[in-house]
C-alpha cells in the first residue's frame, strides 16, 4: 500500500513537472511564433514596397524598340537605301546551363568564325547581368531556317529579328549614299546614348553620315513581362518608336545608270546638276565599291584591298577628286576679263601658236603648235578663243590680269572652296594666288605660273562638282544654288538654297555662252565631234589637264607616256544653251584628252533632255 | 506500464461506450478539424503553385488519403501497447537506417531511400516516430525527473540515429529526429542548468562541426543566410526570390493564381519546401496569419492533450509530437523567410510530398489515441 501511495505521489509530481514544462514550452512557442510573425510582418508590410518593386523588376523588362531608319528614294520614289529583316542570335549567359558547351554548340551550328567568337567573348566580358550578348548577326531568313530553327529551344539563346540597311543598287550609288556600319566606340562618344539604345548601326560616310540625325529617328519603349528563363510572355505597355525621316533625292536612278554606263571602265567622275535648283541629278565616281559590305563590318582583307587599290575605289572622285581644271576655266576667265575691262568681246590677240612674256625669251606654247605647227588664226577674239580653246589668248589675258585678279574673278564661280554639298569628305580644290603660295609653300609667285593658271594648269585644282557648279553659274547667267543631293527630308524641302547672284552685263554672258555653244556647234570647236544629230544647243567647254609637268621643249607623245601619266580629259556643259535644264561636268582620268569625256556628257544630256526630264 | 491502469478495473472500462462515430474511431475532432482546414488551404495553394495542374493536386490528395489511413490505424492502438513496443520499433528503425547507410538508393546526391520492390521507403521518417517513443519509454521507466545517468543514456539514444541520418546527409531530418527526442527529455523535467549546459555544449560543438561534419554545400547554405547577395545567381537566388515573393504579397496578396514570382518560375521549389512563399505572395500577410492561426489551433490542442493525458508516457509523447510539429513550422517558415539556413523541412500538410504527410499523420494518430484514451478512462 505504501508503495502504491508513493507511486501516487510520484505520479502527481510527474504531472506537475510536465505541466511546468508545458508552460515553458508554450512560452517558447509563443516567442518563436512572435519572431516568425514579426519577420513576415517586416517583409510583407514594412518592406512591401521595396519587394513589390523588386518583383516587378524581376518580371518586367523595359525593352528599347529601335527606330526604323529612314529610307532613301530617288526623285521618282525608287528605293535606293532600304531596311531588310535579318536575325541576331544572342546569348544570355546567366541562363545558359553551361556557357562553354553552348558556345561550342553555336560555333558548329552557325559556323562562327574565330573573329566572331573573339568579338563575342569581348562583349561577354563587358555585359550587364542578364543582357543579351550577340554572337551572330545578319542572318537572313533562309540562313536562319536552315541552321537555326531549333536555336530558341536552347536555354540562354535568344533569336531576335532586326532591320539591317540594304543598298539594292550596291556599286551604282555607294559614293552618293555612303553607308552605315556598326557603331564603334568612337561613334558612341559623338552619339546620344538615349537615342541609340538598341541601335547597332550609324551612318559612316556620305548621305548616311550627313543626315544621320534625321535618318535615325526616335527609339520607342515597351514594358514586357518575362519569366525567370527570360521568355517574353506579354507586352504590358508600349510607346512606339518614331521612324527616321525618308530622304528624297534630286537624283534620277535612270540618269545615274546612264552616266555609269557611259563612263564604263573609264576611271573618272560624272556630275549632273539641275541648274534650276542645284540638285544633283547624277553623281558617278568610278571605280566604285559595294556599300553593303560595310554594313555588318567588312573583313580586314577586303577592306585592305579596297583601301590599297591604285584605283582608289573608296574615293568619291566627284567631290573628293581634285584635278587641274585645264581649259574649262577659260569661259570663267573670259567673264572675269570682261567684267574687269581687261578685254572686250571684240578684243583680239595675235596668235603665232605661242606666247612670250614681254622681256622674257621663254615661249609658252599653244596646244595647236604641236598639232598644226601654228596658231588658231592670225588674230583670235574671245569667242574663237573659247570655241577653239586658244591658249595664247589666255596667256595674254592672264599675264595682263595677274594672278591675284585672276583669283578674285574666279572666286565667285566657287573655285578654291567647298561647295557645301550635303555629303561628307568634300574637298575645296585650290585657287592659287600670291598669298596662297606664300602661305602654302612659303615661296614667291613667278610670272610664268600666272600663264599656267591662265589655262587651268599649275597649282590650280578643282573637283568635278566645283566645275559643274561653275558651269551652273554660267548657265544661269549669274544665279546659282548650293549643290544638293537631297531634295526633301520627310516633308521638308532642304535643297535649292540660292546663292548671291553674280552680277554681270547680259551681253557679256551672251558673248561667252556663244563661244561655249561654238565649242560643239562650230566646225572648229574642240568638241565638234559630238555635234552630230544633236537636237538641242549645248554650251560647253573642253579641258585637258596635264598629269605630270612636261619639259619646256619636249614633244608630248601620248603613246610613250605610260597610261597613268596620260592627260585627264575634262568637259563641262549645259543644255539647252538658252534655257538650261542640265549642267554636266565629266572627268576622264588619264583619258588622254577631252575627247574621252565629251561623249559621256553628250549621252547623259541626251538622256535627260530627250527621255527623262519631265519639263 | 500505464500508472493509472492499475487502479482501474476492467469492468469500469467496459462502461465507456463510444457515443459518436468519432469516439468510436478514437478521433479527437478538436485536433483534426483545424488539420482538415490546413489541408484544404494547402491544396488550394498547391493548385496555384503547380500552375493549375490537377495531376499534382490529385497525387497530393492520394498522399493525404494515405495519411488519414495511417492516422486511423495509429489511433486505434492502445498507448500502453505503443509503450511496450517502442524499444522494438526504435531498434528496427535504427537497423534500417544502418542498412540505408550501406545499401541505400541515392537521390540528389544523398542516400535516404531503401527500396522495397515497388515501395521506396525512408527509414529516417520512421525514426521520427520511433525516437520520441523510445526516449519516453526510457525516461518513464526510470521515473521523473530523470537522473543524470538516465539523461546520458537518453542522449545516446538520440545521438545514434541523428548522426546516422546526418551522414546520409539529411540535416533537416536529423534535426527533426533529434528535436523530437530532446523534447521528451525537456518535458521529463531535466533541470534548467542541465539545459543551459546542453546549449553551451551545442554552441561549443559548432566549431568542430563546421570544420569536420558539415559539407561544403551545407556551409554555403548557412553563409548564404547571412549574405544572400554574395552569390545572387547561385546559392543566394532561392532566398532572394522567396523573400521577394513574400514581401511583394503585402497585406492582401496578389490574389490566388496571380503570384508572379511563382507563376513566372522565379521561385524555386515552389510546390515543396518553398510553398509558403506562394501562399504569402498570393494571399498576403493575412493569409500567412490565417495559416499560422490554424497551426496554432492544432498546437494548442496538442498541448492540451499533453496536459490532460492520464499517463506520464502519454504526456511526454503528446508534447514531443506537438513540439516537433512546431519545429516543422518554425524551421520551414523561418528558412523561406531567410531567418534560418535552407534545410529540407516541408511545411506540414501544405508542401507537396507523401512521406512527410504519412509521418506527421502517424504522429497525430498517436496524439488522437492519447486524447481519446484519456476520455474513455476519465469516464
Amino acid at each position: 500500500m505504501a508503495g502504491s501511495l508513493g507511486a501516487m505521489r510520484d505520479t502527481r509530481r510527474e504531472w506537475s513537472i510536465n505541466r511546468a514544462r508545458l508552460i515553458a514550452a508554450l512560452i517558447g512557442i509563443g516567442l518563436l511564433l512572435t519572431i516568425l510573425v514579426y519577420r513576415y510582418y517586416s517583409l510583407q508590410i514594412v518592406q512591401h514596397e521595396a519587394f513589390l518593386t523588386q518583383s516587378d523588376r524581376n518580371r518586367i523588362r523595359v525593352e528599347v524598340i529601335p527606330p526604323t531608319r529612314g529610307e532613301i528614294v530617288d526623285r521618282k520614289g525608287r528605293l535606293l537605301a532600304t531596311n531588310q529583316p535579318t536575325y541576331v542570335v544572342g546569348v544570355i549567359a546567366e541562363r545558359a546551363t553551361d556557357l562553354a558547351l553552348l558556345t561550342e554548340d553555336l560555333r558548329e551550328r552557325l559556323a562562327l568564325s574565330e573573329d566572331e567568337l573573339e568579338a563575342f567573348r569581348e562583349r561577354l566580358a563587358q555585359r550587364r547581368p542578364f543582357e543579351t550578348v550577340p554572337i551572330k548577326v545578319g542572318l537572313n531568313d533562309s540562313a536562319l531556317a536552315t541552321v537555326a530553327v531549333d536555336l530558341h529551344q536552347l536555354p540562354g539563346v535568344v533569336v531576335e529579328a532586326q532591320l539591317t540597311r540594304h543598298y539594292p543598287f550596291a556599286q551604282l550609288l555607294s559614293h552618293v549614299l555612303g553607308y552605315v556600319g556598326r557603331i564603334s566606340s568612337e561613334d558612341l562618344d559623338a552619339l546620344d546614348d538615349d537615342r541609340y539604345r538598341g541601335t547597332l548601326h550609324t551612318g559612316k560616310v556620305g548621305l548616311e553620315k550627313r543626315y544621320e540625325p534625321l535618318l535615325h529617328g526616335q527609339p520607342g519603349f515597351q514594358h514586357v513581362e518575362t519569366n525567370a528563363h527570360g521568355r517574353l510572355l506579354r507586352v504590358l505597355e508600349k510607346q512606339p518608336p518614331q521612324s527616321g525621316k525618308d530622304l528624297r533625292l534630286y537624283l534620277d536612278l535612270d540618269l545615274q545608270r546612264v552616266a555609269a554606263e557611259a563612263l564604263g571602265e573609264q576611271r573618272g567622275a560624272v556630275v549632273a546638276l539641275d541648274p534650276l535648283n542645284g540638285g544633283v541629278l547624277a553623281m558617278v565616281s568610278n571605280p566604285s565599291y559595294d556599300a553593303n559590305l560595310f554594313v555588318e563590318g567588312i573583313s580586314y582583307s577586303a577592306y585592305g584591298a579596297l583601301r590599297n587599290s591604285m584605283d582608289t575605289p573608296l574615293l568619291n572622285r566627284a567631290v573628293q577628286g581634285q584635278y587641274p581644271p585645264g581649259s574649262t576655266v577659260k569661259p570663267l576667265l573670259a567673264l572675269g576679263g570682261l567684267s574687269r575691262d581687261f578685254i572686250t568681246t571684240t578684243t583680239t590677240v595675235r596668235d603665232p601658236g605661242w606666247y612670250r612674256i614681254p622681256g622674257d625669251d621663254r615661249r609658252y606654247r599653244d596646244w595647236t603648235l604641236r598639232v598644226r605647227g601654228g596658231g588658231h588664226a592670225e588674230q583670235v577674239d574671245m569667242r574663237m578663243a573659247i570655241a577653239e580653246s586658244c591658249d595664247t589668248y589666255y596667256y595674254d589675258l592672264a599675264y595682263r590680269m595677274g594672278i591675284d585678279t585672276m583669283a578674285d574673278v574666279l572666286k565667285p564661280f566657287g573655285l578654291g572652296r567647298t561647295t557645301g554639298i550635303d555629303t561628307t569628305g568634300e574637298q575645296g580644290g585650290i585657287l592659287p594666288s600670291t598669298r596662297w603660295k606664300r602661305e602654302a609653300m612659303g615661296e614667291a609667285w613667278f610670272p610664268g605660273e600666272t600663264l599656267s593658271a591662265g589655262i587651268g594648269q599649275g597649282y590650280m585644282l578643282a573637283t568635278p562638282l566645283q566645275l559643274a557648279q561653275a558651269a551652273m553659274v554660267v548657265a544661269n547667267r549669274g544665279t546659282s544654288f548650293v549643290p544638293a543631293i537631297v531634295h526633301r527630308v520627310g516633308e521638308l524641302t532642304v535643297g535649292g538654297v540660292p546663292r548671291e547672284p553674280l552680277k554681270m552685263d547680259a551681253e557679256d554672258w551672251q558673248a561667252v555662252i556663244a563661244g561655249m555653244v561654238d565649242v560643239v556647234h562650230s566646225k572648229r570647236g574642240t568638241a565638234a565631234s559630238i555635234a552630230r544629230g544633236m537636237s538641242y544647243q549645248m554650251a560647253s567647254k573642253t579641258g585637258t589637264s596635264q598629269v605630270i609637268g612636261i619639259a619646256q621643249d619636249a614633244i608630248y607623245e601620248e603613246d610613250k607616256v605610260s597610261e597613268r601619266n596620260r592627260n585627264h580629259g575634262l568637259f563641262i556643259a549645259f543644255a539647252p544653251a538658252e534655257n538650261p535644264r542640265i549642267v554636266v561636268a565629266v572627268i576622264a582620268e588619264n583619258g588622254g584628252g577631252s575627247s574621252a569625256a565629251t561623249p559621256i556628257a553628250r549621252r547623259v544630256i541626251d538622256t535627260w533632255l530627250n527621255e527623262l526630264s519631265d519639263v | 506500464m500505464s500508472d493509472y491502469a492499475r487502479y482501474l478495473d476492467d469492468s469500469q472500462r467496459s462502461f465507456a461506450r463510444p457515443r459518436t462515430l468519432a469516439e468510436w474511431l478514437h478521433l479527437d475532432l478538436m485536433l483534426l478539424l483545424p488539420l482538415c482546414l490546413i489541408m484544404g488551404l494547402g491544396l488550394l495553394v498547391l493548385f496555384s503553385a503547380s500552375d493549375g495542374d490537377w495531376d499534382t493536386v490529385n497525387r497530393q490528395l492520394r498522399n493525404l488519403v494515405v495519411g488519414w489511413g495511417a492516422l486511423l490505424v495509429a489511433a486505434q492502438v492502445r498507448i500502453d501497447t505503443i509503450q511496450r513496443w517502442s524499444p522494438v520499433l526504435y531498434l528496427f528503425a535504427l537497423g534500417l537506417l544502418l542498412l540505408v547507410l550501406w545499401f541505400g538508393v541515392g537521390a540528389k546526391g544523398a542516400q535516404r531511400w531503401l527500396s522495397l520492390g515497388i515501395i521506396r521507403f525512408q527509414p529516417s521518417e520512421l525514426m521520427k516516430i520511433a525516437m520520441p517513443l523510445a526516449v519516453a519509454f526510457w525516461v518513464v521507466r526510470a521515473g521523473l525527473p530523470p537522473r543524470l545517468s538516465v539523461i546520458a543514456v537518453a542522449l545516446l539514444i538520440i545521438a545514434g540515429p541523428a548522426v546516422v541520418i546526418a551522414l546520409q546527409p539529411d540535416l533537416g531530418t536529423a534535426l527533426l529526429v533529434a528535436a523530437s527526442g530532446a523534447f521528451v527529455i525537456f518535458m521529463a523535467g531535466i533541470s534548467w542548468w542541465q539545459i543551459a549546459a546542453g546549449i553551451l555544449a551545442a554552441l561549443a560543438a559548432i566549431w568542430p562541426a563546421w570544420l569536420f561534419v558539415l559539407r561544403d554545400y551545407q556551409k554555403q547554405r548557412i553563409m548564404t543566410l547571412f549574405d544572400p547577395e554574395a552569390d545572387k545567381l547561385g546559392a543566394g537566388w532561392n532566398i532572394i526570390q522567396s523573400k521577394t515573393a513574400i514581401g511583394s504579397g503585402g497585406w492582401s496578396g496578389k490574389g490566388w493564381m496571380q503570384g508572379t514570382q511563382s507563376h513566372l518560375d522565379f521561385l524555386p521549389e515552389s510546390q515543396t519546401d518553398f510553398i509558403i512563399a506562394v501562399l504569402a505572395e498570393e494571399w498576403g500577410f493575412r493569409g500567412v496569419l490565417c495559416l499560422l492561426a490554424l497551426y496554432g489551433l492544432v498546437v494548442a490542442r496538442g498541448l492540451w492533450i499533453s496536459l490532460t493525458a492520464q499517463s506520464t508516457y502519454g504526456r511526454l509523447l503528446a508534447s514531443a509530437i506537438t513540439l516537433t510539429f512546431c519545429v516543422y513550422i518554425v524551421v520551414n517558415m523561418g528558412m523561406v523567410a531567410g531567418l534560418l539556413p535552407v534545410v529540407g523541412v516541408p511545411l506540414p500538410f501544405v508542401s507537396f510530398g507523401g512521406t512527410a504527410i504519412v509521418t506527421l499523420m502517424l504522429g497525430f494518430g498517436i496524439l488522437t489515441a492519447i486524447s481519446t484514451e484519456k476520455r474513455i478512462i476519465s469516464q
